[in-house]
């Protein structure tokens, strides 16, 4: 082997989705489900790990293949290997942690349409080779998690007044209770979670200013 | 007037460029255009301007929110002694006095964040102070039940300007009504302060009498008893929200923007012929539904729908611009209103939903009349030729 498995174009394919190249907010790929699944954080995480699971292993399956696929059936191709993994870690889900399972409901099937997957096994896994193409994923799914985490926290402390399950707000603070505050019901609509990314791209592009569109 | 003229010109120099105080010029220049209309010539473009500019505009707006504002704090006070049974006793200036002590804070809150937020954006920007708040400063606190906590205000403000205006570009650029967004922001985000039966009358910590329900003519109807008493919608004294609730001070509110030209009349007067087609609509088909079948000319007394119509609907800024799109997006703003109101059960008043959603729709009507302008001139053109 010629090149370092941790070489600095192998890490940079590891840290870019990270920052200057989020599947997210960079890409704005993905949208749907970061909408969907991120109202608490347990089921945000849960997604996250299972489309980095799967995005992953769809990577390496497709660049193992990518010299055998003819050209013009190879979305067909592509949507089969995903099908197959999401159904896998769909049983899995279903297995090891049915609660979460359930609240994720019908997202875990939609994995199969999410850009980012389609996305990266075009555009990076039909040409490169499985090494790279796992880490692109491992890498691109990570990005995609860390903006799911972000938003998941933001939501759950605001709209539901705890972190991760746990109630971390004191009750004497509610209303109910005689308190001052309310939790925000809007948090736990899509529509905060739409402006909760729009905030989280609006920081990155006037941190870095290489992202602002002309 | 000499005196405070002298000090803004005293202070001048401290903020030009270069100077100690440069940072502040924006807020200086806010600040001195709001008392003098500066004498600046113009170096591009058109070169005679109105006097009226954006901050007599806004003035004149507020301005007619004044008789408003001024009915809502007598009827807090009016509420809340008739809500403990002590109205007999309470004399005007007692009745005035608890209403304007519960207003005021509202409308500092709205004006301290709100502003704070504008001069932050404009530093940060390096723009001069937009003035476009000073009338949503004021029209926040008449949309909000009067018991509204004073940090929700804060909250539904400041995400009002920020993303109602500041992020498609602030002042002028905006698509929806900002204090709208505002009321919006709270009724879907704290329900249980924005909505039922006693967020309308404040108590003042003090015991309702037994007979008190607190319930607006708008509950009272969704509920399927419409009982309004006419006389009381019409002057304002009837629980809801602390501008909306007396149709006498927004006419007069109304007269001041006709007059000086500017809030459209088209808009006014198409949102409530929209409201009364809407309205005799549902008495045609009312049956026995009790809702349906109270008079048409009932619904433009009670709840948001004169404030709505007079001060919301028509802001330059979210309205139609072309005179054809004004009488379009008037009378779809007055139909949607009442048939939110009366059809669906899950929202008691349909004004603010029908204002956002005709503003989300204006620049497609503006569109359209555009279009088919140019296509009748062409028609015309091809004919001739």
């Amino acid at each position: 082997m010629s090149e370092q498995l941790f070489s600095k174009k192998n890490m940079k394919l590891l840290t870019d989705p990270l920052g200057s190249n989020n599947p997210i907010t960079v890409q704005v790929l993905g949208i749907c489900s970061a909408l969907a699944v991120t109202a608490q954080m347990k089921p945000a995480f849960v997604m996250a790990l299972s489309v980095t699971v799967v995005v992953a292993f769809a990577n390496v399956i497709i660049s193992l293949l990518r010299n055998t696929i003819p050209n013009r059936i190879r979305i067909i191709v592509q949507l089969v290997v995903l099908a197959a993994l999401v159904i896998l870690v769909d049983q899995f889900l279903k297995a090891f942690v049915y609660d979460v399972s359930k609240q994720l409901s019908v997202f875990v099937g939609l994995i199969i349409t999410n850009c980012i997957l389609m996305g990266r096994l075009e555009a990076f896994a039909l040409g490169n080779k499985p090494w790279p193409s796992f880490l692109d994923g491992v890498g691109n799914g990570a990005g995609y998690g860390m903006i799911l985490l972000i938003v998941a926290f933001f939501r759950e402390l605001l709209g539901s007044g705890s972190i991760w399950g746990h109630k971390i707000l004191p009750e004497s603070w509610y209303i109910a209770q005689g308190g001052f505050y309310s939790n925000n019901g809007m948090m736990i609509l899509p529509p905060m979670a739409l402006i909760t990314v729009g905030v989280i791209i609006w920081v990155q592009r006037s941190r870095n200013r290489n992202l602002q569109e002309k | 007037m000499k005196a405070i003229k002298n000090f803004f010109e005293r202070t001048k120099p401290l903020v030009q460029k270069g100077a100690k105080y440069h940072w502040l010029h924006s807020v200086h220049d806010g600040f001195f255009t709001l008392f003098f209309v500066q004498k600046n010539t113009a170096k591009t473009g058109t070169h005679i301007h109105d006097y009226i500019d954006l901050k007599r505009t806004m003035g004149i707006v507020v301005l007619a929110l004044i008789p408003a504002l001024l009915m809502g704090m007598y009827n807090t006070g009016y509420q809340h002694f008739a809500a403990i049974g002590q109205l007999d006793s309470a004399s005007f200036i007692d009745t005035f006095l608890y209403g304007f002590l519960h207003v005021l804070p509202i409308i500092i809150v709205s004006y301290v964040v709100g502003l704070g937020i504008e001069f932050v954006f404009a530093q940060l920007r390096g723009h001069d102070i937009q003035e476009g708040f000073l009338v949503s400063g004021m029209l926040i606190p008449l949309i909000m039940p009067i018991n509204t906590p004073l940090w929700m205000i804060a909250v539904a403000t400041a995400f009002a300007v920020i993303f109602g205006k500041e992020v498609f570009g602030g002042t002028g650029m905006n698509i929806w009504n900002p204090a709208l967004i505002a009321r919006a922001f709270l009724f879907f985000a704290y329900p249980g302060q924005m909505s039922g039966d006693s967020v309308w009358v404040s108590l003042g910590g003090e015991k309702a009498v037994d007979t008190f329900s607190g319930a607006t003519p708008m509950a009272l109807a969704a509920a399927g008893h419409p009982q309004v008493n006419v006389a009381d919608a019409f002057f304002g004294l009837i629980p809801g929200s602390i501008g909306e609730t007396s149709t006498l001070a927004i006419l007069i509110g109304a007269a001041i923007l006709i007059i000086t030209g500017i809030g459209s009349w088209k808009i006014m007067l198409s949102t409530v012929i929209g409201g009364s087609v809407m309205g005799l609509l549902l008495n045609t088909f009312a049956g026995s539904n009790a809702y349906m079948a109270m008079p048409f000319w009932e619904h433009l007394i009670i709840g948001g729908f004169a404030f709505g119509a007079v001060f919301m609907a028509t802001d330059p800024v979210s309205a139609a611009q072309t005179e054809t799109g004004k009488w379009i997006y008037g009378f779809l703003i007055g139909f949607l209103a009442i048939m939110i109101r009366v059809v669906n059960p899950a929202y008691p008043e349909g004004m603010m939903l029908a204002i956002l959603l005709m503003n989300t729709f204006a620049p497609l009507i503006d569109h359209y009349v555009v279009q088919s302008n140019i296509s009748r001139r062409l028609k015309r053109a091809k004919v001739k030729a």
